[in-house]
């Protein structure tokens, strides 16, 4: 499964909802699809991405937010996934993209090259649903899963280590910080 | 514990006045009664962290959504979030309210906490993080009414360091 691929299969249900990716791959990726209003892309602060979602999630109880983690990401943050279980946030769908590498610096491999679980580390953390998936069927059916189950999902969606050539978008960081807080307010 | 209730009331009081309604935190002696204090209140949330980087990101999703909030960490604790501090809300210019005990300073009697005193204000002034120090009851709903002010219409971190002579009361 290719990253890209993931992202295309679930983009319709992302519309309407509040969605915080990554740096690097998975933030381009996402724009070149169709950015929105409702995506903030943090393109730096590697593991926080999850911690601002907790932070969105329980700031916006009535709105559904995704996050689009990573391998490299969440493996800085470990600890937040044991915070996000602590106060479950019924409205959070937790991806987490997993190419084993480093993609975006060289492509180096992570932990979960050599068996690091991060599904099983979400669940002992206390993530009340997690999964595994690896191909774009699975993943599709466990995605709409989440929205639907309206509690904490970690989903763990093994993809290639493949990505685009360049990360730098034409959407500036500050003009997607502000519009995205006008968008969260309005 | 000689923590003072009366000042971590007043603390508290404070920032109510400013509309946090959110706070993360990780224990420590000098937040205890801090901390407890949100726990109790209803209108509160209180988001107890692993790690005090991640009170960043929860402030900055807080903060984009539309909600106030306050992180209550020890210097220990500012020093191991700042690269969430520079590369979160430096880099997307979002107001982060930070109250850090400043331990180590004069009186500090746990070898342990010694070391961070020394380097809190240098690692402030750094990062260019306006800071004030609370000492003196009669000074904290002033100025952290100011910090709070200037963190929103500069939309940048700020902190304020809770000192010894106004958190402590038998004098160390």
């Amino acid at each position: 499964m290719k990253r890209l691929d993931a992202l295309n299969a679930i983009y319709s249900r992302l519309e309407e909802r509040i969605v915080v990716t990554i740096m690097g791959a998975c933030a381009a990726e996402l724009q070149s699809i169709g950015h929105r209003p409702n995506f903030f892309y943090l393109q730096h602060a590697m593991g926080l991405a999850s911690s601002m979602g907790l932070g969105i999630a329980l700031s916006k109880p009535d709105r559904q937010v995704v996050v689009l983690d990573g391998d490299g990401s969440i493996l800085m943050n470990l600890g937040g996934l044991t915070t996000l279980a602590r106060y479950r946030p019924r409205n959070l769908v937790h991806v987490v993209f997993d190419n084993e590498s480093l993609l975006s610096v060289g492509g180096f491999p992570t932990a979960t090259a050599t068996g690091a679980d991060l599904a099983g580390i979400a669940a002992a953390a206390g993530v009340p649903r997690t999964e595994t998936v690896s191909t774009l069927d699975a993943f599709t059916r466990a995605f709409d899963e989440a929205l639907g189950a309206g509690d904490l999902t970690t989903i763990v969606a093994k993809v290639e280590a493949v990505g685009p050539a360049a990360f730098v978008t034409d959407l500036s960081l500050l003009e997607n910080r502000f519009q995205f807080a006008r968008s969260l307010r309005s | 514990m000689p923590v003072s209730t009366t000042n971590s009331r007043a603390i508290y009081d404070a920032l109510k006045a400013c509309g946090i309604r959110l706070m993360s935190a990780l224990p420590e002696t000098w937040l205890v009664h801090l901390i407890r204090m949100a726990e109790d209140d209803p209108e509160m949330t209180l988001v107890r962290l692993a790690k005090e980087e991640e009170g960043v990101g929860i402030s900055a999703g807080a903060h984009l959504a539309g909600v106030k909030s306050a992180m209550l960490m020890q210097n220990h604790g500012f020093l191991a979030s700042i690269n969430g501090i520079v590369s979160c809300a430096q880099l997307y210019h979002i107001p982060l309210l930070m109250l850090i005990s400043y331990r180590g300073e004069f009186g500090e009697r746990d070898p342990w906490q010694t070391e961070g005193g020394g380097v809190t204000e240098e690692v402030l002034r750094a990062l260019r993080i306006p800071f004030s120090h609370l000492d003196r009851a009669d000074q904290v709903a002033t100025r952290i009414a100011n910090a709070q002010t200037l963190a929103l219409s500069a939309n940048k971190p700020v902190a304020l360091l809770l000192c010894r002579d106004l958190m402590w009361e038998e004098g160390g």
